[in-house]
């Protein structure tokens, strides 16, 4: 280092006393960088070798081709997982969308306390899932939560039992999961709101288009690229969904609320089956690459066409 | 019939006031550019007249009826915006036809109307094309069509030229008069470039600090500025002010610039008898860059000799089509334009002929113009 020092004081090394400047600047990059990429890389090759082997309890070289994979896909467990997922998924994406844009346009219309509300919206963002999780399995739960609540102000028919109801439980995972994240929703398609051309509402206001018909024609249209963007981040938050389902359900009641990634830990730290766990988590690995890898190409030919533009 | 009569229009911001009492008149088929520095009110003002800003005060005609509190849509009236505002997701074909959709015209009505303006604007090829997919003078014709579909009663131009490189700003300049020769609209266009007043208007109101300084055809206005800052404004180079004494004279006063010097200039003023209260006063006196070219010059006309003065010389701008000089009249700077193959040289003295008809004289202190 001392020696990089006098160099770089030397007149005639300018690249070396760059080099010597900037160093800081490459340690706090590369350094990190390489090391968790190293770790996912690493991590994600190590988890795919055992998904191919007979490990139990600890790892153990063998190679047992897909007789992992198949038991995995072969078990209820499983199944259930991926169609909780699919319903979660698809429920939770749209529903948030929605909730996200709805909160989204009404903040726009220049009302007052917009940062507050803005805050209060966004701040689910900032607690983490098993919180969210612990709060609304009390919220839900039939003998102290909301049904309680109501029965206490005397509407003693009322019923609300979906967090102890077999079909309906995995709607408290959406509800859960929505009021978590359509703040983020929120706040990105606000900030597509405010970013189109005040002259365009206005000319659609000439054209004579009332509000409905200038939201849907001309302003939401310039943000289906922040939607994309919203539907991959939270599927991908969906997929991986772990410690909000931990949280709130547990997988419960039975297995009606299992998702893929409860699978792996059940697998893999319960019943003490790190192959057939490995090879779930693969399986989530493969979901993951299904939703992130159409985005990718997508994100690569925009920005093709952008260049050509 | 007046197309648009503005009464008595002020607008207040809190506290700030950027339009005071404006009163304006456009006749049907006028073509009216408001042009003033930036920030000189005359977008908001565009913006009141179309609906999309309240007035404080007064009150907004468009066609014989008070339209205050009528709402952009229902005015009769077609915008074009400076960046365009066209809407992005939208084919030159949707962008176009959306208006009529929204009023719900029948299809063939808007197939025949998209037609028509398709034509006159010469953009059929680009009908079926994102605005994404448009240069800057093609866009500009879309967002001209989308306002001449509607046929208005009124037509209101936000800087629409101003995003154009200088080229295509001339061009699109010539064309937007000619659109207007053509189908004999109503326009109220803004500007802040004195040369796009001049060339487009039949009348220009030049505002300033949210009033209007002067509403006149645009010779009037070049001629006649109503004081210094319409002279100062309008005109590149701007008309070149000094100030000045009047002395008594038989046969009209005569103006001294830098009496009492040894290079003082007199000029003997005819038929300016607005100008004789002002006898034995300072004025300020107003001078156009053309009215002072190199000495051999005969101006057309004229009636006598023009004046002959020689000037020192400080700086020489040729541009190809003139060479501009600035010179010291009687100490004081002025600009000249003379002819392009004349270069005289700096820090030495040339003879320059003065056109003393045209000359303007201002009141220095209230700044209007005398005569």
């Amino acid at each position: 280092m001392t020696d990089a020092v006098s160099t770089a004081t030397r007149p005639g090394w300018p690249a070396t006393s760059d080099m010597v400047r900037r160093l800081p600047e490459y340690l706090m990059i590369w350094v990190p960088l390489l090391l968790s990429a190293a770790h996912l890389i690493s991590f994600s090759i190590w988890t795919i070798w055992i998904s191919f082997t007979p490990s139990t309890l600890v790892p153990v070289t063998g190679w047992v081709g897909l007789r992992n994979y198949n038991s995995v896909l072969a078990s209820r467990n499983w199944q259930i997982a991926f169609d909780n997922l699919l319903l979660f998924g698809i429920a939770f994406v749209l529903l948030s969308l929605i909730t996200g844009l709805v909160l989204a346009i009404l903040l726009d219309q220049r009302i007052r306390g917009e940062n507050v509300l803005r805050t209060i919206f966004l701040y689910p963002l900032a607690v983490s899932f098993v919180v969210t999780g612990t709060v609304w399995s009390w919220l839900l739960n039939p003998g102290i939560g909301i049904e309680k609540l109501v029965h206490d102000l005397g509407w003693s028919s009322f019923h609300f039992d979906w967090l102890v109801n077999r079909d309906m439980a995995i709607w408290t995972i959406v509800i859960a999961a929505i009021w978590q994240s359509s703040g983020f929703a929120m706040a990105l398609f606000l900030a597509g709101l405010r970013s189109v051309d005040t002259d365009i509402i206005r000319a659609a206001q000439i054209d004579g288009a009332g509000p409905i018909r200038t939201y849907w024609r001309v302003i939401l249209p310039t943000l289906w690229p922040i939607t994309i963007t919203v539907v991959v981040v939270q599927l991908q938050f969906a997929i991986s969904a772990f410690d909000l389902v931990r949280a709130l359900t547990n997988g419960g009641p039975g297995i009606a609320t299992q998702l893929p990634a409860l699978v792996v830990y059940d697998l893999m730290f319960q019943r003490s089956q790190l192959g057939r766990g490995a090879a779930a988590a693969v399986l989530m690995l493969l979901i993951l690459l299904a939703v992130l890898l159409p985005y990718a190409a997508w994100r690569y030919v925009q920005r093709r066409q952008a260049a050509h533009a | 019939m007046a197309a648009l009569s503005i009464r008595a229009l002020s607008k207040r911001y809190a506290n700030l006031e950027v339009l005071k009492g404006i009163d304006l008149d456009i006749e049907s088929g006028e073509f009216t550019v408001l042009v003033g520095p930036s920030g000189c009110g005359k977008s908001t003002l565009l913006n009141i007249v179309a609906g999309l800003d309240r007035a404080s005060d007064g009150t907004i005609e468009i066609g014989g009826r008070v339209v205050n509190d009528v709402p952009p849509k229902d005015r009769d009236i077609a915008m074009v915006f400076q960046s365009y505002a066209l809407y992005p997701s939208m084919t030159v074909r949707q962008n176009i036809t959306f208006g009529m959709e929204c009023r719900h015209v029948a299809k063939a009505e808007q197939e025949k109307a998209l037609a028509n303006v398709a034509k006159l604007l010469q953009i059929e090829p680009l009908l079926g094309r994102k605005p994404s997919q448009l240069s800057g003078g093609q866009r500009q014709r879309v967002a001209m069509g989308r306002a001449l579909v509607r046929d208005p009663l009124l037509f209101l131009f936000d800087e629409p030229l101003s995003n154009l490189d200088a080229k295509l700003r001339v061009e699109m300049r010539m064309e937007i008069k000619r659109l207007h020769q053509r189908i004999g609209a109503t326009i109220v266009y803004v500007t802040h470039d004195q040369i796009e007043a001049m060339t487009m208007a039949t009348r220009i109101a030049v505002m300033h600090r949210g009033v209007v300084q002067q509403f006149a055809d645009p010779d009037t206005v070049y001629r006649y500025p109503a004081n210094l800052f319409v002279a100062r404004f309008m005109g590149s180079p701007p008309m070149n002010s000094m100030p000045a004494r009047l002395e008594a004279n038989a046969g009209g006063p005569v103006a001294v610039i830098g009496a009492g010097r040894p290079d003082e200039v007199r000029i003997h003023l005819q038929d300016y008898d607005a100008a004789t209260s002002y006898v034995g006063r300072e004025v300020v006196l107003g001078i156009r860059p053309e009215c002072i070219a190199e000495g051999d010059r005969v101006f057309s006309a004229a009636t006598g000799a023009p004046v002959i003065v020689t000037a020192p010389v400080e700086l020489v701008e040729p541009t190809g089509a003139e060479t501009i000089v600035l010179l010291r009249l009687g100490g004081e700077p002025a600009q000249a334009r003379i002819s392009p193959d004349i270069r005289p040289t700096p820090g030495g003295t040339a003879s320059f002929a003065l056109d003393t008809r045209r000359i303007c004289l201002f009141d220095p202190e209230t700044e209007r113009l005398i005569a």
